[in-house]
């Protein structure tokens, strides 16, 4: 009984309530990442290894236009739209040729589209990191930390970026018809959708989502030619444990890996603390290979 | 009960040389040329030729998967940098000898590729090449954490084993014999996967790829099958591991970064999937116009921006690669 109450007494109660926070913090920005694949990955059948370059690059246009105007909203809103952009021509130059080829194909495409992004950006940028301002510099008092507001701003809008896409989707006229291309490609064609406009407007789309997230994701850690990576490898490892092309078990997913992760940093070192996603993702894959939060296929 | 003649078709006109004798006099001219070229090439080129043959190697070790069984890895840098740690932990701990460095290295991949094997092999296609990729990002950490061991960041620094064959030959590498001994290994090991997929167990990976359900349903264990193509094709990413690290006397951790794994996807792709050579041609145009590129613009152009470009290119429009026409010709 000894060790027991020992156990407990050691589980310091704080950090606990402290790293929930930041857990659900990262895990919405990750959600939105994850979203961007997922959704791209449902409609289009592309695995975009380049999406992790895309978060970057909208970073560092958020890095651009924050250090030009002054306004970090601007900024916000003219990364995700010039990386819009940006994605919608880089889709229909490179993806565009490959409807109809083996998806193998466009994973090797979009990888080396990641390659010659980073690399851009390695070149143009250099290797030291940049900062982008927070917007707001309030603080509250959380245990005896000063918990910027900031973080709670950054978590409320990634919700609301998703929860607005969601009822765009469910609502919209091209939400509909990217659900109907999703279900059935060749009946959607069959009644007027221009699918391949459909394709290239859910890849502007889902790197319009990248782009924001990586602009928010800006104050809080440095904006870097390699953060692209971490951020994808995260997103692929949610994707795959939420269900690939399932939107709700991947914004499910990025929290409960986040939390994880946020809990196993209180014992261990943050860079080992990346391990447990991975053990996640092992036995996601031993034991429900389908994805953690979608329904058991008969 | 006589054999009518017509059950063998008679050839019209024999060819004057069967595709077998055609294969094995280019087999020979090649391997002259690469035997020759240190005796003729500058160091720097020599060094740099050796080194095209081990990422040829590694590239062709992820070519049966790729080109045979249909799955592409993501992940092989894992196997290569095992391969590295394996050999230089053996070559630091035990005795500097080659042999020892090459079991050690070998005994590193094959347990990384089991573990990737087992659960990777679980999913397909698309999932197959992200779960290696996250499998190898682990090993990643796993070596770039684990300072005590690994040397973390610093990686580990070795001196070089001499070249020994057991009471016959023992002497120092010089860049020549190194070049001769990777070209030895190489081309055993390509013998050797030639001879592998071309054998009846290459062809039920390469039914695999053609149609996995079909081939289960014919009644092979597929998930056997996957299991040993991915475990083979570890032990000789891990055999370049291996090299490398002899060439270069020192095992680090960026060789287990994605970085690595791409290349080999890229190196494939360029040279032509599916015909075991073509991977190495792909390594050696790919560090062929890498040097060119560093040359001409100075080391600090971003060689990567214009081979992306090419890469991407090739994908769309020459998927099959530079040696993509020679497949069916090579694969007889």
């Amino acid at each position: 009984m000894d060790t027991i109450s020992h156990f407990f007494h050691a589980i310091p109660f704080d950090l606990i309530v402290i790293q929930t926070v930041n857990g659900i913090v990262t895990g919405l920005i990750l959600a939105l990442v994850a979203s961007g694949l997922t959704l791209i990955f449902g409609i289009l059948d592309v695995v975009n290894f380049a999406h992790g370059e895309l978060f970057m690059l909208g970073a560092y246009v958020g890095v651009l236009v924050v250090a030009s105007t002054g306004s970090f909203w601007l900024g916000l809103l003219a990364s995700s739209i010039i990386v819009a952009i940006f994605g919608a021509v880089l889709q229909i130059v490179t993806l565009r040729p490959l409807i109809g080829r083996d998806p193998l194909n466009t994973i090797l495409v979009t990888f080396g589209l990641s390659l010659i992004l980073q690399n851009y950006a390695l070149w143009q940028f250099g290797p030291i990191e940049r900062k982008i301002p927070e917007p707001i510099q309030a603080h509250f008092q959380l245990f005896y930390l000063q918990y910027p507001w900031y973080r709670i701003l950054i978590a409320a809008l990634s919700a609301a970026i998703i929860g607005g896409f969601w009822l765009y989707l469910k609502h919209g006229k091209f939400g509909v018809w990217i659900r109907a291309t999703s279900q059935d490609r060749i009946m959607a064609q069959a009644m007027g959708i221009p699918v391949p406009w459909v394709f290239t407007g859910v890849f502007a789309m889902g790197s319009a989502m990248a782009a924001a997230s990586g602009v928010l994701f800006g104050p809080l850690g440095g904006v870097s030619h390699t953060m692209g990576l971490d951020w994808a490898l995260k997103a692929f490892i949610v994707v795959v444990v939420g269900g690939m092309g399932n939107l709700g078990g991947s914004i499910a997913a990025a929290i409960f890996i986040s939390l994880l992760e946020a809990y196993a940093a209180i014992w261990l070192d943050p860079s080992q603390a990346v391990i447990v996603s991975f053990v996640v993702l092992i036995l996601t894959l031993l034991f429900r290979p389908t994805g953690l939060f979608v329904a058991t296929p008969k | 009960m006589t054999a009518t003649p017509l059950d063998k078709p008679v050839p019209l006109s024999r060819p004057l040389l069967t595709h077998n004798a055609v294969f094995w006099i280019g087999f020979g001219v090649v391997m002259a040329i690469l035997i020759a070229a240190p005796l003729v090439l500058s160091e720097f080129w020599r060094r740099f030729l050796t080194e095209v043959l081990i990422w040829g190697l590694l590239a062709m070790s992820s070519d049966l998967l790729i080109g045979y069984t249909g799955m592409i890895s993501f992940g092989h840098s894992a196997f290569f940098g095992l391969g590295m740690y394996g050999a230089a932990g053996a070559l630091i701990a035990f005795s500097p000898n080659l042999w020892l460095a090459i079991l050690f290295g070998l005994a590193g991949a094959a347990g990384a590729a089991l573990f990737v094997a087992y659960f990777s092999t679980r999913l397909r296609d698309i999932y197959f090449a992200i779960t290696t990729l996250i499998f190898s990002q682990i090993f990643y950490v796993i070596i770039f954490t684990w300072t005590p061991v690994t040397g973390g960041e610093n990686g580990l620094i070795f001196t070089r084993p001499h070249l020994s064959i057991p009471l016959l030959y023992d002497a120092r590498f010089t860049s020549t014999t190194m070049h001769w001994f990777v070209l030895a290994v190489v081309t055993a090991s390509y013998l050797f996967l030639r001879r592998l997929t071309q054998s009846p167990f290459g062809m039920v990976l390469q039914s695999i790829r053609e149609n996995e359900a079909r081939t289960r349903a014919i009644g092979y264990a597929v998930k056997r099958y996957k299991i040993v193509s991915v475990l083979l094709s570890g032990l000789f990413a891990g055999l370049a591991g291996v090299l490398y690290a002899i060439q270069n006397q020192f095992a680090a951790p960026d060789f287990l970064y994605f970085i690595t794994s791409g290349d080999t996807v890229i190196f494939n792709v360029m040279g032509g999937v599916g015909t075991l050579v073509g991977p190495i041609v792909g390594a050696g145009f790919f560090q062929l116009m890498r040097e060119l590129l560093s040359r001409l613009f100075g080391d600090q152009f971003p060689y990567l921006i214009p081979l992306g470009v090419v890469f991407i290119v090739m994908i769309i429009f020459l998927p099959q690669g530079l040696l993509g026409f020679a497949r069916r010709w090579l694969n007889r």
